[in-house]
């Protein structure tokens, strides 16, 4: 048995996990530089702490409707991928959960393509699910440009 | 020098610093054991290594003094002022050694007996007479430092040698071997010429050197190759350390983020009139500046470092070719940061190689033109500006400019007229363009066609420019011009569109102020935009709608930057120029990378992130949407955002593949019963909001529903309403449009696959044809539709 800490956190009221020890930072989007001619995935450019952060939008990585009017400021979870870094834009931030692998469930089969390859997984709280999110296939382009 | 001598005289060095100074304490404390011990084990390995290395002299030393030393370690004997005395000639005895080792790469000639002799007598307990010891005298500097200019000043190296690792040859040797044995004498010059090793930053660090940072005892061999080109400053040069490129890395990054911290200070100090901390601040920004410069001087590496390799590339050549060629190098000395050297490396080599291989001639056909039977590849450096400017000059047959003509029209490069008008200069320049090669046959080397137009690329990648002069008979000379660093770039800051953007300023030639009271205007030819500029027209590109940015419609253009990438010009148009700023270049993240028209992103001095304009891409960028423009005005979007992510419909019609339409197209979807939809002569219509719209079909598969609920995509355009009649409507969903089969039968665009299924992707345009021409049935006679339809 063994324990695994998650920033759990919400995208378009779903909750999602990502394994903490991922996660750098959690930070406000703001004064970002729209990328002209990227994807549109790409919310923009942004310096935080004198790094340049490339943000990502969660609602439109997953096929997700734009956020509500008069919702509360978007948070960004801070990433490393290859080396570069990366700010998930997300709706907001829960808390950290310690969650025991035994739990953990594979991704049921019948997921639309572009959920199924970012999930790592799925917990069963007691209330809902726990989506957990592979920040490498959901930030790498690779796999974006085969999504 | 030996290397392994070297890297002995790197290690001895550290630890006689120790001994300066636990010696002092020795005398002052004979009985400490700790200081002792620490001069035993010096001593100790100072025998073991020079035995090693064949230094018989100092091993005898060593060796007399280990005894000595192990005797009063033992406590065998006592220690006395005399033995002190005698403990300290033997370690200045070594010193005088090293020294003299450092300087010519020998022991030095000279007698020992004395001082070995007295060493012995003490450890045998005997009485000894320190005055019959010779005293030497021990340079006064340590071990390692640089030497004394006015000892040795004939053997002043500007290049430090690389230190080997153990049972490693150095390059340099194993080129002189190989140039000796069998080369003519101009290449054992030229492999001379070309010897100094690689500077300290290329060199990773030794694993002997457990030690992040040794200090590395000073090259002054006495074959240290002739004096380098260039700087007077040779003298500081020669003292040198090692240390591992990661660590000259990180420094720069932190150097750069220091400037860009430095910028935001004096950006803010600047909207601050009483500010206490303006003088501060100014000592701050020049102490910047130094330090930047330095940090800078450290990932220098001379150009030689690239040119190694090119005697011995030369030199096969000349057997494979059948060609005498002899290699002349020029200015190997001159210096440029290690990140440019890497990238032009091999360029250098393609083009040092297609110089010998199409640039000469065969040695009898040389003869026969009385020309030196040696033909000549001349490549030189120097320094120019904030640029370095590399020159790649070879004595042959020059380009066979009414070949290339005849290639370009051939190969529908230019039009004929145009190539017809062209200079020999203008015509030289087409063997820069892809695929282009005049050689009769491929050989080994080259006549693939692909080379120089890589070369081009690889070049105009770090901003540099490539151009070429050739004169029939004498010879073609390539010029290349590249910035000596690409860490910190001094860049236009530019608005457009109503976002900045930043332009590197090495490729910006000149800035035209147009606008209405402006003595410059932009005018237009069809739909392309060209400014008359010296009685010449450059063609432009509109920075804010090529960037798709929708302010850019509404804003006036105020600026034309004149932009040169290779020999290409063209006018970027701007609405603003705001600064200029020193920027540190960053990569964009991996996700961004496909997007070419930015070379990477900076930090501003107010704290704001600015994408970095790549002129190159840019300009191919904007020529293809232009091109695109003119084929089909508004369809830009499509074109470019090949990778972007496009919402499409899946719908089923018909039998075969499932087939989808980009959501965009369609203006909506209509579930309608099928009692409504009206039949006339074999086609159908319904009547849609006051007027009768047509129902088409998707294929000859596909038809009407027989009966009940008849889904149908309801497509709009200018005054008209057509609608595609479909079995089943699937799903949407967002994917990226790329096609990879082509269209099988009019009305398809090809086959996609679109959510990890192969769809047949609807040709919208195809359907609003035959829709209008249902419309126009109506009104214009059935010919004419039919050809519509047709």
């Amino acid at each position: 048995m063994s324990i695994r800490d998650y920033v759990t956190l919400r995208v378009g009221g779903q909750l999602f996990g990502v394994d903490a020890a991922r996660v750098h930072d959690v930070f406000h989007p703001r004064g970002l530089t729209p990328v002209p001619l990227s994807r549109s995935e790409i919310a923009g450019v942004l310096n935080l702490r004198g790094r340049i952060v490339t943000a990502v939008c969660a609602r439109r990585r997953l096929g997700l409707g734009p956020r509500e009017e008069g919702a509360p400021e978007p948070l960004a979870i801070g990433l490393e991928v290859h080396g570069d870094s990366y700010g998930l834009v997300i709706d907001s931030v829960d808390e950290v959960l310690k969650l025991d692998d035994e739990k953990f469930h594979a991704a049921p089969g019948n997921l639309p393509p572009r959920w199924a390859e970012i999930i790592v997984g799925v917990y069963q709280l007691e209330k809902e699910l726990l989506i957990v999110l592979d920040p490498h296939t959901l930030l790498d382009a690779g796999h974006l440009k085969a999504a | 020098m030996d290397d392994l001598i070297a890297e002995f005289l790197t290690e001895t060095a550290e630890s006689l610093e120790v001994v300066d100074s636990e010696l002092v304490k020795f005398e002052a404390n004979p009985n400490e054991r700790k200081t002792l011990d620490n001069i035993f084990r010096l001593v100790h390995t100072v025998k073991g290594t020079c035995g090693f290395l064949g230094l018989g002299r100092l091993e005898a030393v060593a060796h007399a003094g280990e005894t000595l030393l192990g005797r009063f370690r033992d406590g065998k004997l006592e220690v006395t002022s005399d033995a002190v005395t005698l403990v300290l000639h033997s370690i200045d005895r070594i010193k005088f050694i090293l020294s003299g080792l450092e300087s010519t790469g020998n022991e030095p000639d000279g007698d020992d007996h004395d001082l070995i002799a007295q060493l012995e007598a003490m450890a045998e307990g005997q009485a000894v007479d320190i005055s019959a010891v010779q005293a030497v005298e021990v340079p006064d500097r340590p071990i390692g430092s640089e030497p004394d200019p006015i000892l040795a000043p004939e053997v002043v190296q500007k290049e430090p040698e690389r230190n080997l690792r153990p049972g490693e040859v150095s390059e340099a040797e194993l080129e002189a071997a190989f140039a000796a044995a069998e080369a003519p004498d101009w290449m054992n010059e030229a492999v001379a010429e070309v010897e100094p090793e690689l500077s300290v930053s290329e060199v990773a660090p030794a694993p002997v050197a457990a030690a992040p940072v040794a200090a590395k005892a000073a090259p002054t061999a006495s074959d240290a190759p002739a004096p380098v080109m260039g700087e007077d400053n040779a003298i500081a040069t020669t003292q040198s350390i090692r240390v591992s490129v990661d660590v000259l890395e990180g420094l720069m990054t932190l150097v750069s983020e220091m400037v860009l911290t430095r910028n935001q200070l004096l950006q803010i100090s600047r909207t601050r009139e009483d500010s206490a901390f303006a003088t501060p601040l100014q000592r701050l920004s020049t102490l910047t500046g130094e330090l930047q410069d330095s940090v800078m001087k450290t990932r220098m590496q001379p150009i030689g470092a690239a040119w190694k390799k090119l005697p011995r590339l030369v030199r096969d050549l000349s057997h494979e070719l059948g060609k005498k060629i002899d290699l002349v190098m020029d200015g190997e000395g001159t210096e440029l940061d290690r990140q440019v050297l890497e990238l032009i490396r091999d360029p250098l080599t393609h083009m040092v190689r297609n110089s010998a291989d199409h640039g000469l001639e065969p040695t009898a056909e040389r003869v026969e033109l009385g020309k030196p039977a040696n033909g000549t590849v001349k490549l030189s450096a120097f320094h120019e500006g904030g640029y370095i400017v590399i020159r790649i000059a070879d004595n042959g047959r020059g380009l066979n400019t009414a070949r290339i003509r005849e290639k370009i029209i051939e190969k529908a490069l230019a039009p004929r007229n145009e190539v017809e008008a062209m200079s020999d200069q203008q015509i030289h320049r087409f063997i820069f363009a892809p695929g282009f090669s005049t050689a009769a046959k491929v050989t080994n080397l080259s006549g693939r066609g692909v080379g120089m137009d890589v070369v081009r690329t690889n070049i105009e990648q770090i901003g540099g420019q490539i151009d070429l002069v050739s004169i029939m008979g004498q010879g073609t000379t390539f010029t290349i011009k590249i910035p000596l660093t690409l860490a910190i770039v001094s860049a236009l800051i530019v608005g457009a569109g109503g976002q900045k953007f930043a332009v590197p300023q090495t490729s910006v030639m000149e800035l035209v102020r147009t606008g209405a009271n402006a003595e410059h205007k932009i005018e237009k030819i069809n739909d392309a935009l060209v400014l008359r500029l010296r009685d010449k027209l450059l063609p432009l590109v509109q920075l804010g709608p090529t960037m798709q940015l929708e302010a850019a419609q509404s804003e006036d253009p105020t600026f034309v930057m004149v932009i040169q990438v290779g020999e290409r010009r063209y006018g970027l148009v701007v609405n603003d120029v705001l600064d200029t700023e020193e920027i540190v270049v960053k990569p964009l993240a991996g996700i961004l990378r496909s997007v070419q028209a930015f070379s990477g992103a900076t930090i501003l001095g107010d704290g704001s992130v600015v994408l970095i304009l790549d002129p190159n891409a840019l300009s191919e960028y904007a020529g293809n949407i232009i091109d695109e423009k003119s084929a089909e005005d508004g369809e830009i979007v499509v074109a470019s955002t090949e990778n972007e992510k496009v919402a499409m419909l899946l719908f089923k019609a018909g039998y075969g593949a499932p087939k989808a339409v980009e959501l965009a197209h369609i203006t909506r979807l209509e579930h309608i019963e099928v009692e409504k939809i009206e039949r006339m002569d074999g086609r159908a219509a319904l009547q849609y909001r006051g007027k009768l719209m047509p129902i088409l079909n998707v294929s000859e598969g596909s038809g009407l529903m027989a009966e009940g609920i008849q889904p149908l995509l309801v497509f709009t355009g200018e005054g008209y309403a057509m609608a595609l009649a479909v079995d089943e409507i699937v799903d949407v969903v967002e994917d990226s449009l790329s096609i990879e089969l082509s269209p099988d039968r009019q009305g398809v665009r090809g086959t996609a696959v679109v959510a990890g299924r192969a769809c047949e992707i609807l040709d919208v345009d195809y359907y609003q044809f035959r829709g209008l021409a249902e419309h126009a049935r109506k009104t214009t006679t059935e010919s004419d539709a039919g050809k519509v339809a047709a």
